[in-house]
C-alpha cells in the first residue's frame, strides 16, 4: 500500500501505520494509505473490523494512539487548534443522522457557518436554502427533524455538512439506518456529490453503489486493510481469500 | 413514488376513512368512569358525601366563625414585616422597577409574559380597588400605570430584548440598594420581613442556584478528573446535610471566615439558600444531560463546535428542556425553604404569621393566620408549575 499509484503531494490524507486500541482490544492494526484530492473511496468489510473506527479518527471523533494523519497538510494531533482546523474541512455524515431535533432543518444546516464560519444569518440561510434545494427538500426547511422522513433526515444531515464547505466528505454507512425505499434516494444525492468532484470516504454495504461510483474500494478485516483496489479488480479478481468470502456473501442476496 | 392512477379496488383500498364519531360529552364521561361498576358507584357515593361534609365544615367555619379582620389589620406586616413604615416608599420604588421591565418584556415578547404582566396589573389594580388608605390605593393605581405605559413603549420592539435583559440582571443590585438604602435614612436588612423578605429569599436561590447548578453539573461531567471529583464532592457533601445546618452554618462561618467583610444576615442566608439549592439542581441537569445521545456530541463536533458552544447551543437547550418539571420543582421547594430562615431569627412570611398569632390582640386565630400564608405560598408556587408547563407546551417539549 505503501507505494500507492499517486504521487503524496497530491493527497489531502495521509495515513502512517494508524493504531487504535479501544482498552486492550486493539481495533485498528497499523493502517497506512492515502487518499487524493477528488478520490471517491468506498470502505467495507465485516462488521467489528474498524471501518467505522478509522474513518472516525480522521476527524479525532476517536483518537488515534499511534502513527500520524495528516489532513490537507495539517498532522492531526492532540493540538485542539488544529483539529477544529481539521473538522471544519472535514463534513461527515452518520449512521443515526444526528440531527438536531430541537431545531429546525434550516437552523440546523446554519448553526455550523453562523457560529463557526462566523457568517451572517442571512448569508447562511441563503446557502442552506440553496443546499436544500440541491439535495431536492427545500419545502422541509421549516420543519423539525422528527417531523420529515428517515430518508429526508438523512438528506438534511449530509446538506448540513456541505454547509460547512468542506473539503473531504466522510459517510458512516450513511444508508444502513433507512428503510429500503429511502435509500435511493440518498445515494442519489451521494452520487450527484460524487460527480461534483468531492473527496468522498464511504463506509457502506450497498455494493451496487461502490461499483458504480468508487475510484478504489478498501477492505478492512480485523483492523487491517486486506485489499486495495479498483472495484472492477475488487469484484472480479479479489486477491485475498478473505475479500472473496465477503464478496460471495454479499453478492447472494 | 406516486402513481399517477389508481384502480378502483386500489383506491378504495387507499381512501381515507374519518374515525368513528363519539358521544362524549360530561354526563357520558361521569357514566363511563364513576359509575361503570357497582363498586365504582359505590366508592363514587363514598366519596361524594366525605366532600360534602368536609367542604360543609369548612364553609362554615369560613363565612360564620372565622375572624378575617386579622388578615387586613396585618397586611402591612404580612407584606413588609418589620420594615418602618415611612420608609414604605422603597418598596415601592422596587415594585416599579420591576413593574418597567415587566411591562418592556411583555412588550418585546409577548405570549406568556404578556399574559403575566396582565395578570400582574389586574392585582395591582384590585389593590387599587381595595379600601385601603388613599396612599397606599395611589400606590397601587402608579404600579398599573406604569406597567400599562412600560408594556406599551416596548411593544414590538425586538431588537432591544437584550438590554432588558441586561436590565434585568442590573435590577438585582439596585434593588437592594434602593431596599437598603444609604446613611441615617438605611433600613437594616434585619428588618426586612414578610412576603418581600421570602421572595427576595426566593429570587436570589433560584437565580444564582440554576446556573450555578448548570455549571456544578457540567464539571461533574467533565473529562478532567480534578474538576469532577470537586464538583462531585460539593455536591455528594451539601446533598447529604439538612438545609437548617446549612443555614446556621452560614449564619456562623461566613463572619468567622470574612471578617473583614460585612455580610449582612439576609445575604448570608441567599447565599446558603443558593449553594444548598445548586447541588441539587447539578443533579436534576446531570439527568438531562445524561439523556443527550453521544451521537449529539459527535454531530456538534463534526461542524466544528467547540466544548463551550456544544454545550450552549445542542446539549444544554436540549437537556434543560426535558428536566423542566424537576428544575421547577426545585424552584418551588426552594421557595417554600426558605421559611426555615426563621431559625436564625429572621421574619419571613411565615415568621409573620407566628408573631401575629402570639399577639394578644389576635389570640386563638392560628387558623385563619396560617390558611392566609398558605393561600400566598400555594398561589406563588403554583404560578411556577403553571408558568413551567406553559414554558413547555412553548417549547415543544416531547413533541421534537
Amino acid at each position: 500500500m505503501a507505494e500507492h499509484e499517486n504521487a503524496p503531494n497530491d493527497s489531502i490524507i495521509v495515513c502512517e501505520d494508524v493504531h487504535k486500541w479501544f482498552d486492550d482490544f486493539h481495533v485498528l492494526k497499523g493502517i497506512t494509505t492515502s487518499f487524493e484530492k477528488g478520490e471517491r473511496a468506498v470502505i467495507c468489510g465485516p462488521s467489528g473490523s474498524g471501518k467505522s473506527t478509522f474513518i472516525r479518527t480522521l476527524n479525532r471523533l476517536e483518537e488515534h494512539q499511534r502513527g500520524t494523519i495528516v489532513i490537507d497538510g495539517v498532522e492531526l494531533s492532540d493540538d485542539l487548534r488544529n483539529i477544529n482546523l481539521i473538522r471544519q474541512e472535514v463534513g461527515m455524515v452518520f449512521q443515526q443522522f444526528n440531527l438536531f431535533p430541537h431545531l429546525t432543518n434550516l437552523q440546523n444546516i446554519t448553526l455550523g457557518p453562523i457560529r463557526v464560519r462566523k457568517m451572517t444569518k442571512s448569508e447562511a440561510e441563503e446557502i442552506a436554502l440553496s443546499l436544500l434545494e440541491r439535495v431536492d427538500i427545500a419545502d422541509q426547511a421549516y420543519k423539525y427533524p422528527s417531523e420529515i422522513s428517515g430518508g429526508q433526515q438523512q438528506r438534511v444531515a449530509i446538506a448540513r455538512a456541505l454547509a460547512m464547505e468542506p473539503k473531504i466528505m466522510l459517510f458512516d454507512e450513511p444508508t444502513s439506518a433507512l428503510d429500503p425505499e429511502m435509500i435511493t434516494e440518498v445515494l442519489d444525492v451521494m452520487r450527484e456529490l460524487a460527480r461534483s468532484g468531492m473527496t468522498m470516504l464511504v463506509v457502506t454495504h450497498e455494493m451496487g453503489f461502490a461499483r458504480e461510483v468508487a475510484d478504489r474500494i478498501l477492505f478492512f478485516d480485523e483492523g487491517a486493510i486486506v485489499e486495495d483496489a479498483a472495484p472492477a479488480d475488487f469484484f472480479d479478481n479479489p486477491q485475498h481469500e478473505r475479500t472473496k468470502l465477503f464478496i460471495s456473501q454479499t453478492l447472494q442476496h | 413514488m406516486r402513481k399517477a392512477y389508481y384502480t378502483v379496488e386500489e383506491r378504495e383500498l387507499t381512501q381515507a376513512m374519518k374515525p368513528p364519531a363519539h358521544t362524549k360529552g360530561p354526563a357520558r364521561w361521569i357514566k363511563d368512569n364513576l359509575f361503570n361498576t357497582w363498586y365504582n358507584v359505590l366508592l363514587s357515593c363514598l366519596a361524594l358525601i366525605c366532600i360534602f361534609f368536609i367542604s360543609k365544615a369548612l364553609l362554615t367555619w369560613a363565612f360564620t366563625e372565622a375572624k378575617w379582620g386579622v388578615i387586613p389589620a396585618n397586611l402591612q406586616l404580612f407584606g413588609v414585616g418589620a420594615y418602618p413604615r415611612e420608609q414604605i416608599w422603597r418598596v415601592w420604588s422596587v415594585i416599579y422597577i420591576l413593574c418597567v421591565l415587566v411591562g418592556l418584556s411583555a412588550g418585546m415578547w409577548g405570549g406568556l409574559v404578556f399574559r403575566f404582566a396582565v395578570v400582574l396589573g389586574g392585582v395591582w389594580f384590585i389593590g387599587a380597588l381595595l379600601p385601603f388608605e388613599l396612599s397606599t390605593r395611589g400606590w397601587f393605581l402608579g404600579a398599573v400605570a406604569i406597567t400599562a405605559a412600560a408594556l406599551f413603549l416596548g411593544r414590538g420592539r425586538t431588537a432591544l430584548r437584550p438590554w432588558i435583559l441586561g436590565g434585568w440582571l442590573l435590577s438585582f443590585p439596585l434593588i437592594m440598594i434602593v431596599l437598603r438604602g444609604f446613611g441615617e435614612n438605611s433600613v437594616l436588612t434585619s428588618n426586612w420581613g414578610g412576603l418581600l423578605l421570602t421572595l427576595i429569599l426566593a429570587v436570589v436561590g433560584i437565580v444564582v442556584s440554576f446556573p450555578l447548578g448548570v455549571f456544578l453539573a457540567l464539571c461533574r461531567q467533565s473529562n478532567l478528573p480534578a474538576i469532577r471529583w470537586v464538583s462531585t464532592a460539593y455536591i455528594e457533601m451539601v446533598r447529604g446535610v439538612p438545609l437548617i445546618t446549612i443555614l446556621f452554618m452560614g449564619n456562623i462561618l461566613i463572619p468567622i471566615f470574612m471578617p473583614g467583610l460585612d455580610i449582612n444576615q439576609v445575604l448570608r442566608m441567599g447565599l446558603a439558600i443558593t449553594f444548598f439549592s445548586a447541588a441539587y439542581m447539578a443533579e436534576n441537569v446531570r439527568g438531562g444531560l445524561q439523556g443527550i445521545p453521544r451521537g449529539q456530541h459527535e454531530a456538534a463536533q463534526a461542524i466544528g463546535l467547540n466544548y463551550v458552544q456544544t454545550m450552549l447551543f445542542i446539549v444544554l437547550p436540549q437537556a434543560l428542556r426535558s428536566v423542566i418539571p424537576a428544575i421547577v420543582g426545585q424552584f418551588i421547594a426552594l421557595f417554600k425553604d426558605t421559611s426555615l430562615v426563621a431559625i436564625i431569627g429572621l421574619i419571613d412570611l411565615l415568621g409573620v404569621a407566628r408573631s401575629v398569632i402570639a399577639n394578644p390582640d389576635w389570640f386563638g386565630l392560628q387558623a385563619e393566620v396560617y390558611l392566609f400564608a398558605a393561600i400566598i405560598y400555594f398561589v406563588f408556587s403554583y404560578s411556577m408549575s403553571y408558568g413551567s408547563q406553559e414554558i413547555e407546551t412553548a417549547l415543544g417539549v416531547g413533541e421534537h
